[in-house]
């Protein structure tokens, strides 16, 4: 008996009970489009951050004071600080660091800005001019920080256009004097609209020399210092550099630590790498079921067909031509119900986006071939043993059997 | 054509071994017609599944055109089954799912012809046994002994030499049934061995030879004349 043949009276017999092969079914395609939609928003979570992160710049290199032995990962920003990173060792890369683009030191606080009688408590970030090619922020109206500001610890003031709507509205802010922890700041300029990059709101911070914030939070020390190379390829060389000029200023001490973005990117693709694959586990498990139900309806159909395979093997059927009708019949149901089951998680891996702008998703190819030959599986897996069981069958009993 | 040895068949019920057929021999030749009568119980429906290699009988040995059946393996069993023995049951057995055409043509399935051969050489058997109008219907549609027609259609469509039918007139009235016996009459006056297991005098009185069974053993054999 050939495949075709084989094929035609499995499909005959799924037919014939078109609710319960259905019902079968559709536990395959629960399981599968559970394990395609699940993967394709952990793969779509992992392929929104690198886009992110990459957009950051894979060049950007960030110097935070301390040392931790870990690399690549995040850390509290204050634990360990032996030796403060100062604006003068910004000062000294940019100066000695030839490899290097920019070299733009950073302090970071939360002040309160007020205009008249509104306020707003906001993030407050020091920089120089640079920082908004190393970062990718530009300002929108008016000047970004400059040199000459950062030279002279100016009192002025760049607003996020979340900080500008909510203290000045539709007014022009321009020129305004805000009030930022009792001293007073002009408003020089406001950012391009951004929105939320990776949970933070690039739109509601305020940017100011990082002269005047040292000022402003009492301190001599930076948060961090963003430096960046022209090429990728220059990473490890301006490591080397940024440590040879650091070292040497720090009384020969590694007091600090270089985290590249390439780092963080492997160790955020990693992660999230982990978190898809756990993703499409738990996906498994239910189709793992839905090949239970198989196993529970072949072992019902083949008890219900002992007649028919009875009187197969009178007229020579051999073991084997039994146990290929039941297995065929068994992976057919979960082959068909993998395709469905693709077709609906694709469709609503494609379609939840959507409506769910917060949740992007990626259908990735492997994800698709690999449900479908896992649902294969199931069916081999699970049709193996009623298909056995069918054609062992002894042809008299089963002859006999009411 | 047929040798059986000293063929027993013993089951075991508890502790006891029971015997259905102990030690029969019996050499059946080709285009022979046979009864095989006796009572219940006498292992009448056994010695018919060892012969039709249904049943591997557990002593003695059985020669089938030559060859040593008890030998075999489950799938050469399969294929004498299939090519060299047609079937012929008191309930017919016929699966309900499929048209009386595609009944016949099952056993052809099993012999690897494929499709439209297998359409070709059903439909004359079934001309024969007189079924062409009702080749399309479900064994439901049919009367009974329209079904066991069909049957003996699907026994006969590979052309096997042997055709063994279990009480093929038990399910039948008297009418259908002399119709069968007819059917099966002129299939051995062209030459096919017939072996019919039957309770009924009248079926056993249209057969040249009569074997009797009882309690698993050859207690009668004679030819009529």
């Amino acid at each position: 008996m050939n495949f075709l043949e084989t094929f035609k009276v499995a499909l005959e017999a799924i037919l014939s009970n078109k609710m319960r092969s259905g019902l079968t079914m559709l536990g395959v395609i629960i399981g599968v489009l559970a394990v395609i939609l699940l993967v394709s928003i952990g793969e779509g979570a992992r392929v929104y951050i690198t886009k992110e992160l990459t957009g950051l710049g894979t060049n950007l290199l960030i110097i935070t004071p301390g040392k931790t032995t870990t690399s690549g990962g995040f850390h509290p920003p204050s634990a360990g600080t032996v030796r403060k990173l100062t604006y003068d060792d910004a000062q000294a890369l940019r100066r000695r660091a030839w490899l290097l683009t920019d070299a733009v030191p950073i302090v970071l606080g939360t002040g309160r800005i007020k205009f008249r009688n509104l306020g707003r408590d906001t993030m407050v970030i020091g920089t120089t001019p640079e920082f908004q090619r190393v970062r990718n922020l530009f300002i929108g109206i008016g000047n970004y920080v400059s040199q000459n500001d950062v030279d002279t610890k100016a009192k002025v003031v760049v607003l996020g256009t979340k900080v500008k709507e909510e203290l000045f509205g539709d007014q022009n802010a321009l020129g305004q004097v805000v009030m930022l922890s009792d001293a007073r700041y002009r408003v020089v300029g406001v950012m391009q609209k951004k929105g939320t990059s990776l949970g933070w709101d690039v739109d509601d911070v305020i940017f100011i020399p990082v002269t005047s914030g040292q000022d402003l939070f009492s301190t001599d020390s930076l948060f961090e210092i963003l430096a960046s190379t022209p090429r990728a390829e220059d990473v490890e060389r301006a490591i080397a550099q940024i440590k040879d000029i650091l070292i040497k200023r720090h009384a020969h001490k590694e007091d600090f630590t270089i985290q590249t973005q390439g780092a963080m990117l492997s160790t955020m693709d990693t992660i999230l790498g982990v978190l898809t694959a756990v993703l499409g586990g738990i996906a498994g498990i239910s189709l793992l079921v839905g090949g239970i139900g198989i196993m529970n309806i072949m072992l019902v159909s083949v008890r219900e067909r002992t007649r028919e395979i009875g009187i197969r093997k009178a007229i020579g059927a051999r073991n084997s031509d039994i146990m290929a009708q039941f297995l065929i019949e068994a992976i057919t149901l979960s082959g068909v119900g993998g395709v469905i089951g693709i077709i609906l998680g694709v469709g609503l891996a494609l379609l939840i986006p959507l409506f769910v702008t917060v949740l992007p998703t990626s259908v990735s190819l492997w994800s698709i071939a690999m449900a479908f030959s896992f649902s294969m599986a199931v069916g081999v897996f699970f049709g193996v043993y009623p298909a056995r069981k069918a054609s062992l069958q002894d042809p008299i009993t089963a002859l006999r059997y009411e | 054509m047929i040798e059986l040895r000293d063929i027993s068949k013993n089951y075991r019920m508890g502790e006891l071994d029971i015997c259905a057929l102990c030690g029969v021999s019996l050499s059946v030749k080709q285009g022979e017609l046979i009864a095989v009568m006796g009572p219940s119980g006498s292992g009448k429906s056994t010695l018919m599944n060892v012969l039709g290699c249904l049943d591997r009988p557990t002593g003695g040995t059985y020669t089938f055109e030559d060859r040593e059946i008890s030998a075999m393996s489950d799938d050469e069993l399969a294929h004498v089954r299939n090519a060299k023995i047609g079937f012929v049951f008191q309930s017919f057995n016929l699966l309900p799912r499929f048209t009386a055409l595609k009944n016949v043509e099952m056993p052809l399935v099993y012999s690897g012809v494929p499709g439209r051969l297998r359409t070709e050489r059903a439909i004359p058997v079934l001309e024969k046994v007189g079924l062409q109008d009702r080749m399309f219907h479900k064994p439901t549609e049919l009367s009974g002994g329209q079904q066991q027609r069909v049957a003996i259609a699907r026994a006969l469509v590979n052309r096997p030499p042997l055709l063994l039918a279990d009480e093929p007139t038990g399910n039948l009235d008297s009418r259908s049934g002399a119709e069968i016996l007819n059917i099966l009459s002129d299939l051995n006056h062209q030459g096919v061995t017939i072996m019919i297991v039957t309770h009924d005098h009248d079926v056993a009185a249209r057969c040249k030879r009569i074997i009797n069974l009882k309690d698993g053993q050859v207690v009668g054999d004679r030819l009529r004349t």
